[in-house]
């Protein structure tokens, strides 16, 4: 089941009319960032008939880390499922409103998929390496876009692999099959292939929940590492993941986004009542 | 005794008794096959000589061996598995890739289930028809063709059901990197998917290199040696029907050891195939 599906069927949760006032209705408190690197506008997005997201308006910030956290089925997926336009795989997704990247509205009818996916990265929840060796699986991407020589292959292969730290372990497994890498070293993997392509931002769908705890880590340090390169965009589940590695940090509900603020300002100071309730664990 | 210990031990009884008739089952069946291949091996393999792979089929009480159907099987078949496997991979390809759940798409599956078990010998007559009787006479070609008729659906439907078997999230990942549709499906999950397709394409050969009623319609028979496609073309399965049925000593050998030549080819090619996806996968 891809995580769209699951979206689509776990957001059935009882809502307490009082957590959903106010939700998402508060431009006042919503954080101005100076050039965004993706600013979502009036955002919906519907799976099949259900409604998934509601007037999503934001803006990302370039080379910083924004967090999406809520509870499961919120739509924090399916959000970061359009900045890539991953959902269009599904006939049965669609979203309106627009979305700029660098000012270019990638919602548009005639947005080419394929070199938007270039330009932004991403990772999914469960490891997903190809059927096929380490290198080929980083070269895979690279081979789309650019025609390397053998040697300049191997350099971008070593360095995607130095740059998402795992050089170091896979260096004598490079013709080995991917799938044979443990679960954090194949989600490392996942990263270095997105990196090899050369993306300008990176989205990480609950990267770490599968993993044990120092894959968890290597990841997060990871995160921290590559924000001076990319501009990353995180899903989590976790809050205190969200509130180590990343700047930004936004908070939704049932497809609204309820909270967006600098991520200190979000977990010490909460404008909204249901942040609150959530970051302090009373539901979700 | 109580409740909760009661209903333990008539856990304990169910569990023994599925476990029983499972094992019986599967004696049950294994035992026929047993016994077929025992046969099969104690009355073959003392007939088997280089003789057979020289000399043609002869006429009664006369020394001879099977090489002209040796290789007449070779030719027809290999023309089924040329024909049959592209168009039932394609097809398949377009049912599970790209047209999952379109009305045209479970039509297709519909009709291709009922050619799946079409008897062959109505297939035989078809071919007879369209080919044998407009071209007045039997042929090596009409033979292939009979038999890539009876693949087509063995390959389709396991082909589909490999596709499908492959994870969505192996799909997200390629398209995420930037790949267009094509090359996600040929370079990922093609290879993800590739033993069981393999495995596919033998249970078809399997299945036509044994067929005889089609050929009986198709192919006919030839004494002699002939590689002429245009012409009857001598195939094990009718020359194991004729000589089986025969009142003749050496022709009944010939049938017994061509029967275990067949089933030993399509051992050995399964082993192989086996082997070859082993060696080449990068898949646990």
């Amino acid at each position: 089941m891809s995580a769209a599906d699951r979206n689509a069927t776990t957001l059935t949760h009882a809502i307490a009319p009082e957590i959903l006032a106010g939700a998402g209705r508060d431009p006042a408190r919503a954080t101005v960032i100076e050039n965004p690197k993706l600013a979502v506008r009036h955002l919906d997005f519907y799976y099949g008939d259900f409604q998934a997201l509601r007037g999503i308006h934001m803006d990302i910030a370039e080379r910083q880390v924004t967090a999406f956290i809520g509870p499961s089925g919120c739509g924090k997926s399916t959000l970061l499922r359009t900045l890539n336009r991953i959902y269009d795989l599904y006939p049965e997704q669609r979203a309106s409103g627009e979305i700029l990247l660098d000012g270019h509205n990638i919602l548009d009818r005639d947005q080419d998929l394929n070199a938007l996916r270039a330009k932004v990265g991403m990772v999914f929840q469960k490891p997903t390496p190809f059927p096929m060796s380490v290198h080929e699986n980083i070269a895979f991407g690279v081979r789309l876009y650019e025609r390397l020589s053998r040697t300049r292959m191997d350099d971008r292969v070593e360095w995607a692999l130095r740059k998402a730290a795992l050089w170091d372990e896979v260096k004598d497994k490079l013709r080995q099959g991917g799938t044979r890498l443990s679960g954090g070293q194949q989600q490392r993997l996942c990263i270095a292939r997105a990196i090899a392509v050369k993306p300008e931002v990176l989205l990480l769908d609950e990267p770490a929940s599968a993993l044990d705890p120092i894959s968890t880590l290597k990841i997060e340090e990871l995160i921290a590492e590559l924000k001076s390169d990319y501009t990353i965009v995180l899903v989590t589940h976790n809050m205190q993941q969200a509130a180590r590695v990343s700047d930004y940090t936004a908070f939704m509900y049932l497809g609204n986004l309820v909270e967006y603020a600098d991520t200190s300002t979000l977990f010490t100071n909460p404008s909204q009542k249901q942040t609150e309730d959530y970051i302090t664990g009373r539901y979700g | 005794m109580n409740g909760a210990s009661a209903r333990y031990m008539r856990r304990r009884v169910v569990n023994w008794v599925s476990l029983s008739m499972s094992v019986l089952g599967t004696l049950f069946g294994l035992f026929w096959l047993v016994w077929l291949l025992w046969t099969l091996v104690a009355r073959g393999v003392r007939w088997l000589s280089p003789e057979l792979f020289t000399q043609s089929t002869p006429p009664p009480l006369a020394p001879g061996g099977i090489a002209n159907a040796i290789v007449g099987s070779i030719l027809i078949t290999a023309l089924g598995v040329i024909v049959g496997t592209p168009i039932g991979i394609l097809a398949a390809t377009w049912l599970a890739e790209f047209s999952r759940r379109s009305r045209l798409a479970a039509v297709i599956r519909f009709v291709n289930d009922i050619l799946l078990s079409a008897p062959s010998i109505v297939i035989g007559v078809f071919i007879y028809g369209v080919v044998v009787a407009r071209f007045g006479h039997f042929s090596g070609w009409a033979g292939g063709l009979a038999l890539a008729i009876i693949m087509l659906p063995v390959v389709l439907r396991t082909t589909e059901d490999m596709l499908k078997l492959v994870p969505d999230q192996m799909r997200e990942a390629a398209a995420a990197v930037g790949a267009p549709r094509w090359r996600v499906t040929v370079m990922v999950v093609y290879r993800a998917a590739l033993g069981g397709i393999i495995t596919g394409v033998l249970l078809g050969v399997a299945r036509i290199s044994g067929e005889t009623a089609p050929l009986l319609f198709t192919a006919l028979n030839n004494q002699f040696w002939s590689t002429d496609m245009n012409r009857p073309i001598a195939n094990l399965p009718v020359m194991i029907f004729q000589f089986a049925m025969s009142p003749y000593d050496n022709w009944q050998h010939l049938a017994w050891a061509a029967a275990l030549l067949i089933t030993l080819a399509i051992l050995a090619l399964s082993l192989f195939a086996r082997l070859v996806i082993r060696s080449r996968s990068f898949v646990k």
